[in-house]
């Protein structure tokens, strides 16, 4: 009898174990996060391979590259392609569908350093890394923002770009939305979306008008920045940082305003 | 688990006590597992014998736009006209702008039961959806309704009748032995020529281009001058032929050339000889410049429009963005360059016998526990195929409506006849795009729809983006190359584990499974080994003893 109740109890434990790992594989994956950044110097070292960002420059579209940079922002994950903004000490990358699990774009927190090797493409003007794979460094960098409110209109803002830019003392103006009234923001270019898409707003400079963006994908709805731009007023004086996007020209990606 | 402990206690038969542990083991994990990853079906939908106007119905309905707010607003008035025939009823909207974010969201929502009502789609997308059991409502007894069906008695509104729907686009929205859908708008790929500069090359555009034309003139097109601009636009940028849907592309070369894509059952036949060929003409005009894609480079419309691409071939739905006078643009105005647009049907082997993609969105009904809250959905999709809805939706872009009702109406036709009076509503470019297709509808095909049938359509185009990114990367296109690239296709995709049919296990519906699972079920196996093996030493035992 003794050895019955043994045998039942290990049936048991060997049931209520199988239960329990049941739960455990129905309850979801503990996201697994990277440690945070503390914001040291870009090494301005390149490792062995790796180009610097005037080589980068420099190469053709279509070349082979490989870099090495300091996360600044992530746009999204999906099926295993992560899409980054990147920057050294000398410049900044856009990292297009970048091989990527789902775990190490949890790692890929603001300021770690990567390596990606990959091609140099141009899409509409924009200056990307494409099919990049991605590899983890030592090292911790979180790029300061540059001001280039006085570049906007000039052929100089494209050295800039992709770079985690500030644009200062700038004023809402109007938007028409799709029923003929003036609005402080869009949701997509033309109105024609809804609360979560694509936020499109005006802002000037005093001498020229320019339209903002806050994309969803790298900012969504309920983020500080997607929030404060629903809440902006025509007229509003504004700070605002963000990343400098290309699109047939400046299409800054805005990630904070501050109203002044 | 206490239960299980009573039978247990009992003198069973050690092998009736087995069988039994096996079979509540497996009906616990089962329900577990169902509660995880999936859910219960829903009863078949009925249609209800009456329309229950007393009692308030709150559907959700998950539309598409093209990022056009004329296309939001007539939405809008839909829902805001059709409450007002149906007061209890009320339509939620959710607006995407991208037919994959609806997929993946409805993919996703299958699980919890938690799908829209009412949802623009494709039918390759349907039959994913209905990997679950009872999902999407199978619409021939809704049809038929004598009430509620189309033209039924009972509608509160003047809807077509089924044989007033264009009979080609509704067979579309056949999967398997039923309608799971009806068509919305249609649309084709249209190739927009920059004419001027056909002719400023040497050449004449012929009503309908064929391949060999197409690619001979790209070629031209890349001639520089001394000072290294382009001869033909003297500037820096020319790429003369650029497609923005490189699966389209691929799949009209191969039903126009009779080659094989796949079976309606499923069959996976697109890595054959045609597509090899077809594959190594892409390679010699990417190496030139003379072919790319939007992936690759970008839209269509916006090279075009710069006068820094010939063909562009884009969607009949993208027409309003295609010209020097297009009423949507996305360059700056001074890149503009003035150039005549002419419209033509996608590029064809055979010009005597033409053949062009049909496409555009359809609709599909989602079941519900409550049969009257399908109906009012149905009455809804159904609201969508009035002449009010079609007329004005259909002139927001290059599409057709797909009702004879709305075609034939006179104020469609007046739409028509009034091409080029301005560039706004009688844009010609996009009037003339929808005419390629009515003046074509014989001409249009759909691919077979089967589940996995959106992952094919995907790799179709994924052959064309590799080999051009390839040889602009100077890598050799050869067949060795192209062996590779079908075997890393035809695994990236999952083309050899398709199940095939409609409604067919793919493992794409619920994706792979998560690591912990897998690792329960081999705990599972484990344990399994050892509960018989301690049943049967307990039965040796009893019998030794």
């Amino acid at each position: 009898m003794a050895k019955q109740l043994n045998r039942k109890n290990a049936l048991f434990a060997m049931f209520t174990f199988v239960l329990a790992l049941v739960l455990a594989a129905c309850g979801g994956n503990a996201a697994s996060g990277g440690g945070s950044g503390s914001g040291g110097a870009a090494d301005t070292e390149k490792g062995e391979g790796v180009m610097t960002f005037a080589e980068f420059s420099a190469a053709k579209v279509d070349d082979p590259v490989v870099i090495e940079a300091y996360v600044q922002g992530k746009q999204s994950w999906w099926e295993n392609q992560a899409t980054i903004y990147a920057q050294d000490a000398d410049g900044a990358y856009f990292i297009y569908n970048a091989q990527c699990s789902e775990e190490d774009y949890a790692k890929l927190v603001d300021g770690q350093k990567i390596k990606v090797t990959g091609y140099k493409a141009e899409w509409s003007g924009e200056i990307e890394i494409a099919e990049g794979t991605i590899e983890f460094e030592d090292g911790n960098y979180i790029a300061p923002a540059t001001d280039v409110t006085a570049l906007l209109g000039t052929d100089e803002l494209i050295a800039h770009q992709n770079e985690k830019v500030s644009f200062a003392g700038m004023t809402v103006e109007p938007s028409t939305d799709p029923d003929g009234k003036e609005v402080a923001f869009l949701y997509n270019w033309d109105g024609s979306g809804s609360d979560g898409d694509d936020l499109y707003f005006n802002v000037s400079d005093g001498k020229a008008t320019y339209s903002f963006t806050v994309e969803s994908y790298l900012t969504g709805a309920g983020t500080d920045v997607y929030e404060a731009v629903k809440g902006l007023n025509v007229g509003d004086t504004v700070d605002m940082e963000g990343f400098l996007y290309w699109y047939e020209g400046a299409n800054p990606h805005i990630t904070s305003v501050t109203v002044k | 688990m206490n239960r299980k402990s009573h039978f247990w206690t009992k003198g069973t038969d050690p092998f009736v006590r087995l069988a039994l542990t096996l079979v509540i083991a497996a009906m616990t994990c089962t329900a577990l597992l169902t509660g995880c990853h999936g859910s219960q079906g829903l009863p078949a939908f009925e249609v209800p014998e009456q329309w229950d106007s007393s009692k308030e119905y709150e559907i959700t309905f998950w539309a598409k736009n093209d990022t056009n707010k004329t296309q939001t607003k007539i939405y809008e008035q839909a829902i805001a006209d059709f409450e007002a025939l149906y007061p209890n009823v009320h339509v939620n909207m959710r607006l995407y702008t991208d037919y994959g974010k609806i997929y993946n969201d409805v993919i996703t929502n299958i699980a919890t039961n938690t799908t829209p009502n009412v949802c623009i789609t494709y039918p390759d997308h349907i039959a994913t959806y209905m990997t679950g059991s009872n999902v999407v409502v199978p619409l021939d007894g809704l049809f038929a309704d004598a009430k509620y069906g189309l033209g039924g008695s009972e509608l509160a509104f003047d809807g077509p009748t089924e044989a007033e729907i264009v009979p080609q686009f509704l067979s579309e929205c056949v999967l398997g032995d039923a309608h799971y859908a009806i068509p919305y708008m249609r649309s084709t790929e249209i190739c927009y020529v920059n004419k001027t500069y056909v002719e400023a090359l040497g050449f004449t555009l012929p009503d309908v281009l064929t391949w060999d034309f197409v690619w001979e003139v790209a070629e031209a097109a890349t001639a520089k001058n001394a000072d290294g601009t382009y001869a033909v636009n003297g500037q820096q940028v020319m790429i003369p032929f650029i497609d923005k849907s490189t699966d389209n592309m691929m799949i009209q070369m191969l039903k126009q050339r009779g080659a094989g894509y796949s079976t309606d059952d499923g069959e996976i036949q697109i890595f054959n000889d045609d597509t090899k060929d077809i594959l190594y003409t892409v390679a010699d005009h990417a190496a030139t410049g003379a072919f790319s894609t939007f992936k690759i480079s970008g839209y269509p419309a916006n090279f075009l429009n710069a006068g820094q691409c010939i063909f562009a071939i884009d969607s009949s739905a993208g027409a309003t963005w295609m010209g020097s006078e297009a009423p949507l643009v996305d360059i700056s105005p001074d890149k503009l360059v003035q150039f005549e647009t002419a419209v033509r049907m996608v590029p064809q082997y055979d010009p005597e016998h033409p053949q062009m993609i049909s496409q555009g969105p359809s609709i599909c009904v989602f079941n519900k526990a409550d049969s009257q809250e399908v109906l009012a959905s149905w009455l809804f999709a159904q609201y969508l195929l009035t002449n009010d809805v079609q007329i004005a939706y259909a002139q927001t872009e290059g599409y057709a409506p797909v009702t004879t009702k709305a075609q034939q109406s006179d104020e469609y036709q007046d739409y028509l006849s009034r091409a080029g009076e301005d560039n706004d509503a009688h844009y010609p470019v996009k009037i003339e795009a929808t005419q390629v297709l009515m003046n074509n509808a014989e001409n249009t095909f759909v691919t077979p729809v089967f589940n996995g049938s959106t992952s094919l359509r995907d790799a179709s185009g994924q052959l064309i983006e590799n080999v051009a990114k390839s040889v602009r990367r100077k890598e050799t296109i050869n067949d060795a190359y192209l062996e590779n690239l079908f075997n890393d296709v035809l695994a990236l995709y999952h083309l050899d584990q398709l199940g095939g049919g409609v409604g067919g296990g793919d493992k794409d519906a619920l994706g792979p499974l998560p690591t912990a699972s897998k690792a329960l079920i081999g705990v599972l196996g484990v344990a399994w080994v050892g509960i018989i093996a301690v049943a049967v030493s307990d039965e040796l035992k009893k019998r030794q003893s």
